[in-house]
């Protein structure tokens, strides 16, 4: 690489397809195609269209909520109160439900909870500089407390028929509301992360927020916007899930949050910030969709089954790694 | 001069030989089959501009990055250096511009970490590590307690303990590398003597500086590196100034100021009454449009300070700004940004260039609003902004997709300032920006800020370097503690008249 004078820097040298087949992302396409073909070789019933539709509700809840914190996580922050803020949605929705309200009024609630919650998170975090892993662990407990508190050892039941076709209902044959909300989910995210400024600003701040910041970019703002969105996706999980379940217990939802951000960190989110895609994540949920569905169809316990998913996590992270330290040897 | 005398002054053989050294990065190619000798008793000066591959081949010298081909000789005979620890028991040592010290450590743990003195039982022997790290700072005339912790310490010392450190493993050849960018003119001459000692001693040295007066004072010999490639060695004794920087540049660089007259123009940023609780009070100055404003003071004077807060990084407690027509107080660096300030920062590698982002994304940052449409990316104008830019800096890179983190230091400041100049700002605010950085990018920069004060922009740039500040600036304005002491222009701008007022000697005029 001689260098002239007058020096013209080449756009590129290599093409996007050539980086996109090097990719994590192609790996977890390789992946997942691999599981779907071991799951239908062992279980007669894994290809049918609607046990598969079925399957879906294991991860797009989940799903829609790590698009969120794949963004948080890519601008160096978390927020491990996700599956609280649901608790604390489904408990307004729930008591706004037994005061009469209509399905409008619930979604609207359930919307606005979301919202308030990432807002309270956000302005600990932007506003007063705290660490977000500090600030969400407490959230995690005071969301669920409230939950816990409103309802002991109750639940709220008996939502309007209207409400149950967020989690229950069909736009089309096998395809789900949910999976309709996933998909367009992915695509909003898709596109905000990959295709805006907002979401380059996002990188920018992962990568350095001091640089960012000396860069003119509000860094401050754009992280209260991103627990903002983080709390709006949880709101539209939990209504997903209560209209699903039918019911609100306080211990809903529990643990979603560290299965967020196991989907997220599998997607090839680095967990420090800086990189990753969303493309990434979609095919992590399907990964993760498809292994706890085919184990299920084999009637593999739970206990056996978290053991499982945690060995894939390590093992799929671990490897590249190992990979690149012995080809560098 | 090109010839390589390694036969010719004779007898010596070196200790440490470097043969065909070739190492690369993705994209780039740091060394290109370079080639070093370092001789016993023997300071050998290591030049090149920004980006020559010195700081690879220290890597390469030290068992931190292992060369793609070519041969390392010790003593003549073939050998590698798998590990650091591989380096140091071959006796190679290095000092580094930052050595990594423990403050919460006494002097002596500090110098031994790692390989302290054990005991029968395996266990690091107190006594003999404190005798023997009193003895090694006796003997490069540090007369330290070793017992003291490192926190207690002035730079100063602390420096000496790093030398002692990487001393106490039993070095044949040490490697400096910038040692005296971070001291005082005393301790600089202090440090001579220790180089002295070390070449009485028989050690080799590898001395690496930009300075030449430092270099033509110690060095025996020197070697040149441009571009990842061996250009020239020699001695000291046969070789000028000029023909160093020939052989550095691969041109001859005229070494006065190219400050050109520019018209001075209307008032672009007028501050007036800018307080802040600790670090500075009452900055009250005008620039305009065309001018270079110079701020000289010494280190903790508070310069970079008012400048932060001028960029909106912190907030002033009192004061005002006029930018153009508009009074405002910029509270945030994106309202700096829209007023048209910028800021280059010193601290490049926190503050610069966002490692991990690829050439142009640093470029456009700022300017995204201009490049995208609705909030949407558009690619082609941010390659193309980010082109245009990179090419009037003179960027030297593989690609502008590849990642910034890969360039070298001088490389990453071209990208910081192309990327404030693709804002088109009024009032350009460059903070030590030719610090650290060789003499042939050193030239670049000052051409390239006179071509942008000819262009109508409103310069300030802070530095310590009184050549530099005389030689560029329109106007000179001297901070002390936190305040404006004194501001000189035309013929009162003199190298004595600055230091004067810098640190407070009576008289000063004002």
């Amino acid at each position: 690489m001689t260098t002239a004078t007058g020096r013209h820097i080449p756009d590129r040298l290599t093409s996007p397809a050539s980086r996109a087949l090097k990719s994590w992302e192609a790996l977890l396409l390789i992946v997942a195609i691999a599981i779907f073909i071991v799951n239908s070789m062992a279980s007669p019933y894994f290809l049918d269209p609607w046990n598969l539709s079925d399957a879906s509700f294991n991860f797009t809840e989940k799903a829609m909520i790590a698009f969120a914190m794949a963004m948080l996580v890519i601008s160096g922050e978390i927020d491990l109160s996700v599956g609280s803020i649901m608790a604390l949605t489904s408990t307004v929705m729930g008591a706004a439900m037994t005061a009469g309200a209509g399905t409008p009024t619930l979604v609207a609630l359930g919307l606005g909870t979301g919202l308030l919650c990432g807002a309270f998170n956000g302005l600990l975090v932007a506003r007063f500089g705290l660490p977000s892993i500090v600030v969400t662990i407490g959230t995690m407990s005071l969301f669920r407390g409230i939950s816990y508190i409103v309802l002991g050892d109750g639940a709220y039941t008996g939502y309007p028929a209207g409400f149950a076709w967020f989690g229950q209902g069909y736009v089309w044959w096998v395809i789900t509301v949910e999976l309709v909300i996933f998909a367009l989910a992915a695509l909003a995210f898709g596109i905000l992360l990959h295709r805006t400024n907002f979401g380059r600003m996002v990188y920018a701040i992962g990568n350095n927020a001091t640089a960012a910041r000396f860069s003119g970019i509000r860094v401050d703002r754009i992280r209260f916007i991103l627990f903002l969105l983080t709390g709006l996706m949880s709101g539209i999980a939990a209504i997903c899930l209560t209209s699903r379940l039918g019911s609100t217990r306080p211990s809903i939802a529990s643990g979603f949050e560290l299965e967020v951000v196991t989907i997220v960190v599998l997607g090839g989110v680095s967990i420090l910030g800086g990189s990753g895609s969303i493309i990434g994540v979609v095919l992590a949920a399907l990964v993760m969709g498809l292994v706890t569905f085919g184990l299920g169809l084999l009637n593999v316990p739970g206990i056996v089954m978290s053991i499982i998913v945690g060995a894939l996590l390590i093992a799929v992270i671990a490897l590249p790694r190992l990979w690149s330290m012995l080809s560098r040897k | 001069m090109h010839s390589r005398p390694r036969a010719a002054d004779g007898m010596v053989a070196p200790v440490l030989s470097l043969r065909g050294i070739v190492k690369t990065f993705p994209g780039v190619r740091a060394l290109a089959g370079v080639q070093l000798d370092l001789f016993p008793g023997q300071v050998t000066a290591l030049i090149g501009e920004n980006g020559a591959g010195k700081s690879t081949i220290v890597k390469v010298l030290t068992g931190i990055y292992q060369p793609d081909e070519g041969h390392i000789l010790v003593d003549g005979a073939q050998t590698h250096f798998p590990t650091a620890q591989a380096a140091g028991q071959a006796g190679v040592t290095a000092i580094h511009q930052e050595t990594v010290l423990f403050d919460e450590m006494s002097v002596a743990e500090n110098i031994f970490i790692g390989h302290a003195p054990r005991n029968r039982f395996g266990l690091i022997d107190r006594k003999a590590m404190q005798d023997r790290a009193a003895s090694i700072l006796h003997s490069i005339g540090a007369d330290l307690n070793p017992a003291v912790k490192l926190r207690d310490l002035s730079i100063a010392s602390r420096h000496l303990v790093a030398i002692a450190r990487a001393l106490s493993i039993d070095a044949r050849v040490v490697i400096m590398d910038e040692p005296t960018a971070a001291l005082s003119h005393k301790e600089i001459g202090e440090l001579y003597e220790l180089v002295e000692k070390l070449k009485a001693q028989g050690k080799a040295i590898l001395f690496i500086s930009h300075k030449f007066d430092e270099i033509f004072r110690i060095a025996d010999r020197w070697t040149v590196f441009r571009d990842g490639q061996f250009v020239g060695e020699g001695l000291m004794t046969e070789v000028t100034e000029a023909d160093l920087v020939r052989l550095m540049v691969g041109r001859s660089v005229d070494q006065i100021y190219p400050k050109r007259p520019a018209q001075i123009g209307q008032p672009a940023l007028t501050v007036a009454g800018y307080c802040h609780p600790t670090e500075f009070e009452d900055i009250n100055f005008t620039l305009h449009a065309g001018e270079i404003l110079g701020f000289y003071g010494l280190i903790g004077a508070g310069r970079s300070e008012v400048m932060q807060s001028l960029f909106g990084i912190t907030k002033p407690s009192r004061g005002a700004c006029r930018i153009g027509d508009d009074v405002r107080v910029i509270r945030s660096t994106a309202q700096a940004v829209e007023a048209g300030i910028v800021y280059v920062p010193e601290d490049r590698g926190r503050q610069g260039a966002v490692k991990g982002l690829p050439i142009y994304q640093n470029v456009t940052l700022p300017s995204l609003a201009r490049t995208s449409r609705a909030g949407f990316l558009r690619l082609a104008e941010e390659f193309s902004l980010a082109r245009e830019y990179t090419q009037r800096l003179d960027l030297r890179a593989a690609s502008l997709d590849q990642d910034v983190a890969l360039l070298s230091g001088g490389n990453q400041q071209k990208v910081v300032i192309a990327k404030w100049l693709a804002t088109k700002p009024r009032v350009i605010i460059l903070d030590e920006p030719t610090k650290g950085i060789d003499i042939g990018s050193k030239a670049a920069v000052h051409d390239f800020m006179s071509e942008l004060a000819a262009q109508g922009l409103a310069v300030i740039m802070v530095s310590s370097e009184i050549p530099e500040v005389v030689g560029m600036s329109d106007r000179v304005i001297v901070m002390r503690e936190g305040r404006i002491v004194a501001e000189y222009q035309g013929d009162e701008m003199t190298p004595e008249n600055l230091v004067r007022a810098a640190v407070g000697i009576n008289g000063a005029a004002t």
